[in-house]
């Protein structure tokens, strides 16, 4: 019998980088099979030329043993491969049911439309309403809106790349139960992960790829972590050295019953946000996304302002009424999650971009850009945070996703704050750069800054901070200490759960429906 | 790089017009002469090049200021009208019609009245969230009524054989010309000033810096903490005063008295030039002495071959159009692609 | 009675050339694209309407020539906007600039003869009602047609899949990309048919409503009619009662003349102006109702990924 899929000798190279270098697997019908690796490891170029919205330099593509040719997104669908993207493709401000006849090749008819759907959600035990309006909906029922979509064409290979990066570990349990239920109907899964657990509770299968090489297979459930981790990031695992904190009295950062309405309605309320980050510590905020990240991380920021001014506090000065600059003359640096556009203007040098917060440092003069002085200040930091980038002439859109981060975040640790801000420090950062990083920003704490990492990657929060809060719907929890806590315990939170006993008992069904 | 669009742009314009010269029945080549250099063949000729470029590089170069930070000032031609109109009653009904002050008094009339033309949009585009397009473009049109109701009214000259227009200012209202055989006169330093202020303001000022911050990045501005109703302010009422200066020096230069047409459309062509230039304070000079010249050289063929004036506005769309998508030839292929498909490559890989 | 038949009749006939104009940008605005050309469009199609008159064609060939001006003159803003990926704001007041420019050019051998209008439609029976008969009955067939665009435009947007398509491309064209629709295809579509739009607004005001060519004889409907789209906030309905606010306005102002207000005619004049500056205002402080059905990706220029 032919696999579902092969795939052989692929190679496909971008400018500068080999994203897939000789990769060859096979997936048989009724598998689910990992491709497990790092960030930047050339799973999602993989994924995108089995998908055929990229297209191999060399290799060959079998389907149930016929040659794949003139590959496209349309023809894999022909041949009943479906993907879920990781963001994903669903428009805003239109309901599901519109969003999947988008992409459903029957004729226009909603009503009948929805009620597939429905029933469809229903079997595969992941109800959504097909009415409702895509911004209404959290993070994981999106995710069943692409699910449910994929699964109205009855693929016979579906594609998830990091689909549970967005979920509670709850959510994550349900998710893998769809799945299953998926595969044993002789659906074949491939499953994009670089969560060694995960891969190893689900997968039959495991390729793994390290710098676009495949590194090896393996079958997860008979493999160790350490032998999995070993082919995914090679011999040396980067190591982080965290001592332990030593909090300053006083609090740095003081929130004290912040709470405000969200701008427009795909925004969500703060609700009464009380905490406190002292020197010397990494305070750790853990949520699914989009439930009031963005604004309280706004709200600290100062990109934008609360009328009540002692809301916030930063070294004990009421700061919630200034402005972003206003602050950072108060000790504060802050790293947003979006690099372009906002951490950085694309189409200014690196120089130009010192100036953005390092203008109190010496790049600006009698109101006039000391260039000379801006151009120090960036090669400054592309050397001592090892940016690759050809000099403080070169734009900022001209680096990689990685150095720009890198850039940014020595930028930010240049001005010497009292105070760090920084969200999602290492998305879609490589694992050498990951590492260097959150080295960086620890060891900036230990210094006697405060830290603040709001961050949706679990194991990040548990390798660095040493207190956490989660955020659900707009209600901060209060602080949980990372030696006396456990996933388990933040995955409940995240839900909106708390630990008490009756609602463990009784609610951990439905659980999650709720996300 | 920078210079070959505007280059380009410019030599297609002139082809396309060659064109259409040619299929109107005239001969190319001379008709291309009589518009394009038989107008700079005299002293007085380069005198009326100049004497068109100044306000048309003043306006371009306040636009600028707000182009660079997305404040889109298109209503340069109604704060214009309002600086004449402001430095006019200054000059037409100041006590002392000798007054050395009058020129000075008319020039900060001028300004301030384009200033307070510009703040309105202004006002509403940072407090209301009011699209300052058109707001800008409204308050032209009610400018030109305004101009039209006081030339034809309260203002009107009643020595002047009910013509609508105003008397003439007096002498010490006017700015003497070089020679009285030409029109040039000294407000061209004016225009110079600016340039050079300009120049210093967007190339190396913290605050031009910050404007440009805006204006490329909004998220980054706010992410940085400069005021989003600062680039406001500061784009529209740099526009309002150059076009206020430029309407009070064409009031108190070649035309000396208000009349319902004020304009030959300086205030839109000025968006054109402030586009030529490249929102450069250099790149605009250069633009601004190409419109001048188109403006003649329409002038010219009208008086000279019978073509229509219109010709003009057309020439400017041409150019603008071809400049437009010149950049994307020169700006996009070279500059853009290649970068980003790198970043692209990373960040997928 | 006559009076307020007047007014009501004056009311509609001046408010179809910005429901033809504002409808179209609403298409154009929909898929993602802010065309700011509209008055060069509608001078185009004005001028070349009158032209097609004047030559000796018939009515319906006439609109239809100016339909094509203004379908021709948005094309060139197509190339730029969506081919070339400049600045929408400046390929739309070039657009603007040179319809004026070529409308007065074309326009210069017209003289200043006012030519036969359109006439009104004669319907049996209906159009001799009292009352009724000249309050909704006796109108030219492009007001009619107006109305009836504003049914067609509602229904394509909002109860078709090529209206839904339009809609999410407006919302985010990566996605509509990734989906597999031809983006740039289909907002050439939108700007073309908000072209032709542009251009029976102006064909309607120099062979129906003046009838006569005056250069730049839109004064400044084009710009009104887009600041009509987002006084509707985006929505059909909104823009026809938009557009018969403001023909409303004009009629009044119109009366107001004719009857020898003690008030300067200028003034008057800029009341349509001034109206538009204030419904903008009222409506844009209100970013949430701004919000809601904004096409979120207008005026960004589209580049489908390689």
């Amino acid at each position: 019998m032919h696999p579902r899929l092969e795939l052989r000798n692929i190679c496909k190279r971008y400018p500068g980088v080999v994203a897939n270098d000789d990769v060859s697997l096979a997936i048989q019908p009724g598998e689910i099979h990992a491709v497990l690796g790092e960030n930047g490891a050339g799973k999602s170029t993989l994924m995108k030329i089995i998908y055929g919205a990229a297209q191999a330099d060399s290799g060959e593509i079998f389907c149930d043993g016929n040659p794949v040719a003139a590959h496209n997104p349309a023809t894999s669908r022909a041949l009943g491969i479906e993907m879920v993207y990781q963001h994903f493709a669903l428009f805003e401000s239109v309901s599901v049911v519109e969003n999947i006849a988008l992409s459903a090749s029957s004729a226009f008819h909603l009503p009948s439309l929805a009620e597939k759907i429905r029933e469809l959600s229903l079997r595969y035990g992941m109800p959504i309403d097909p009415h409702r309006q895509v911004h209404d909906l959290s993070v994981g029922e999106r995710q069943r809106v692409e699910i449910v979509r994929c699964l109205l064409r009855t693929p016979k290979l579906l594609i998830l790349d990091e689909p549970t990066s967005v979920l509670t570990p709850q959510a994550v349990v349900k998710l893998f139960e769809t799945l299953r239920q998926l595969a044993a109907e002789g659906c074949s899964i491939v499953y994009i992960s670089h969560k060694l657990d995960e891969v190893q509770e689900l997968c039959d299968t495991a390729t793994v790829l390290r710098n676009g090489k495949v590194t090896g297979t393996a079958r997860p459930k008979e493999t160790t972590s350490l032998e999995l981790a070993r082919m995914m990031v090679g011999s040396k695992l980067p190591e982080m050295h965290v001592s332990p904190p030593v909090p300053s009295e006083k609090p740095v950062l003081e929130v004290t019953n912040l709470s405000v309405k969200a701008r427009d309605h795909f925004g969500v309320d703060l609700k009464d946000v009380s905490f406190d980050v002292r020197g010397g510590e990494i305070v750790g905020l853990a949520g699914v996304s989009g439930n009031g990240q963005a604004e309280l991380i706004a709200l600290l920021s100062g990109e934008r302002t609360h009328g009540r001014s002692d809301a916030i506090r930063i070294s004990g000065t009421p700061a919630a009424g200034l402005r972003a600059d206003e602050r950072r003359k108060l000790g504060l640096a802050f790293v947003p999650e979006e690099r372009l556009g906002r951490g950085a203007v694309p189409s200014h040098t690196l120089w130009e971009n010192t100036v953005l917060t390092a203008h109190r440092s010496g790049t600006v003069r009698n109101g006039l850009v000391d260039r000379r002085k801006a151009s120090a200040f960036a090669a400054g930091i592309i050397d001592r945070f090892k940016v690759k980038a050809n000099g403080p002439a070169s734009t900022a859109q001209s680096l990689s996703g990685g150095n720009l981060q890198k850039f940014i975040v020595g930028r930010e640790i240049a001005l010497q704050p009292k105070l760090l801000l920084v969200s999602q420090p290492t998305w879609g950062v490589d694992v050498g750069a990951s590492a260097f990083i959150r080295q960086t920003i620890v060891d900036l704490s230990r210094a006697g800054a405060a830290v603040l990492v709001v961050s949706e990657e679990l194991d990040e929060l548990f390798e660095i901070c040493d207190r956490l809060l989660v955020i659900c719907q707009g209600r901060v929890s209060p602080p949980l200490v990372r030696k006396t806590t456990d996933r388990e315990e933040v995955g409940l939170l995240m839900t909106g759960r708390t630990m008490s006993k009756d609602q463990m008992a009784s609610g951990s069904g439905d659980v999650a429906l709720q996300d | 790089m920078r210079v070959a669009a505007p280059v380009v742009a410019s030599l297609l314009t002139l082809i396309v017009g060659s064109i259409f010269f040619a299929s109107l029945g005239h001969d190319p080549l001379p008709t291309l002469y009589a518009f394009f250099i038989e107008p700079l063949n005299s002293l007085n000729g380069l005198s009326e090049w100049l004497l068109k470029a100044s306000p048309l590089i003043l306006i371009a170069c306040g636009l600028a200021v707000g182009f660079r930070a997305n404040v889109w000032n298109i209503g340069a031609e109604g704060q214009f009208t309002m600086g004449a109109i402001a430095a006019s009653g200054v000059g037409l009904f100041w006590p002392n019609p000798d007054s050395v002050l009058l020129l000075p008094l008319m020039f900060i009339a001028g300004m301030g009245a384009g200033m307070a033309w510009a703040a309105i949009p202004a006002f509403l585009r940072a407090r209301m969230n009011t699209n300052e397009i058109l707001v800008t473009l409204m308050m032209t049109y009610i400018a030109t009524l305004f101009l039209s109701y006081l030339v034809h009214g309260p203002w009107r000259d009643p020595a002047g054989f009910n013509y609508p227009q105003t008397a003439l200012l007096p002498t010490a209202a006017l700015f003497a010309s070089f020679d009285p055989a030409y029109r040039l006169n000294p407000s061209i330093f004016i225009t110079v000033v600016a340039v050079l202020l300009m120049w210093l303001f967007t190339d190396r000022s913290f605050l031009g810096y910050k404007m440009s911050v805006s204006g490329a990045a909004p998220l980054a501005a706010r992410y940085a903490g400069f005021r989003e109703s600062a680039a406001v302010w500061i784009g529209l009422l740099a526009g309002g005063a150059a076009a206020g200066i430029a309407g009070m020096a064409e009031a108190a230069g070649p035309l000396g008295q208000l009349s319902p047409q004020i304009s030959p459309g300086y205030g839109f062509a000025a968006i054109i030039v402030a586009f030529i230039g490249r929102l450069n304070a250099f790149g605009i000079v250069l633009g601004g002495l190409l419109m001048s010249l188109l403006f003649l050289g329409g002038e010219g063929v009208q008086m000279t071959l019978g073509l229509p004036s219109a010709l003009t506005r057309i020439f400017q769309g041409i150019l603008l159009f071809f400049l437009l998508a010149a950049d994307f030839f020169i700006f996009y292929r070279i500059r853009l692609i290649r970068p980003a498909r790198d970043t692209h490559a990373l960040e997928t890989a | 009675m006559d009076l307020f038949i007047a007014i009501f009749t004056g009311t509609i006939i001046a408010a179809t050339p910005l429901i033809f104009a504002a409808l179209g940008e609403l298409v154009v605005e929909k898929s993602g694209v802010l065309n700011l050309g509209i008055e060069g469009m509608m001078l185009m199609g004005a001028a070349l309407a009158f032209w097609a008159v004047t030559a000796g064609y018939s009515m319906p060939a006439a609109i239809l020539a100016g339909a094509l001006a203004g379908a021709a003159a948005s094309l060139l803003f197509g190339v730029l906007a969506l081919t070339f990926l400049t600045n929408q704001y400046a390929a739309g007041l070039a657009l603007a600039i040179f319809g004026s420019g070529v409308s007065a050019f074309l326009g210069r051998g017209f003289g200043s003869e006012p030519i036969e209008a359109l006439h009104g439609v004669d319907f049996p029976v209906l159009s001799g009602l009292p009352l009724i008969g000249p309050l909704l009955f006796r109108f030219d067939p492009m007001v009619y047609l107006a109305l009836a665009m504003f049914v067609a435009i509602s229904w394509f947007l909002y109860r078709t899949k090529a209206g839904l398509v339009l809609r999410t491309i407006g919302e985010s064209p990566q996605t509509s990309h990734a989906i597999g629709y031809p983006v740039i295809r289909i907002r050439y579509m939108a700007v073309l048919f908000g072209g032709a739009m542009a251009g029976l607004a102006g064909a309607y005001l120099s062979v129906a409503y003046t009838p006569l060519w005056v250069e730049n004889m839109t004064a400044g409907k084009g710009w009104i009619a887009l600041a009509l789209v987002v006084f509707a906030t985006w929505r059909p309905l909104r823009i026809l009662l938009g557009a018969w606010l403001f023909g409303g306005m004009t009629i009044l102002q119109l009366q107001g003349q004719a009857l020898g207000l003690e008030v300067p005619s200028e003034l008057l004049s800029a009341l349509p102006y001034l109206a538009t500056i204030i419904v903008l205002v009222l409506i844009s402080r209100n970013r949430q109702m701004l919000a809601l059905h904004f096409p979120a990706s207008l005026a960004k220029p589209f580049r489908p990924a390689s």
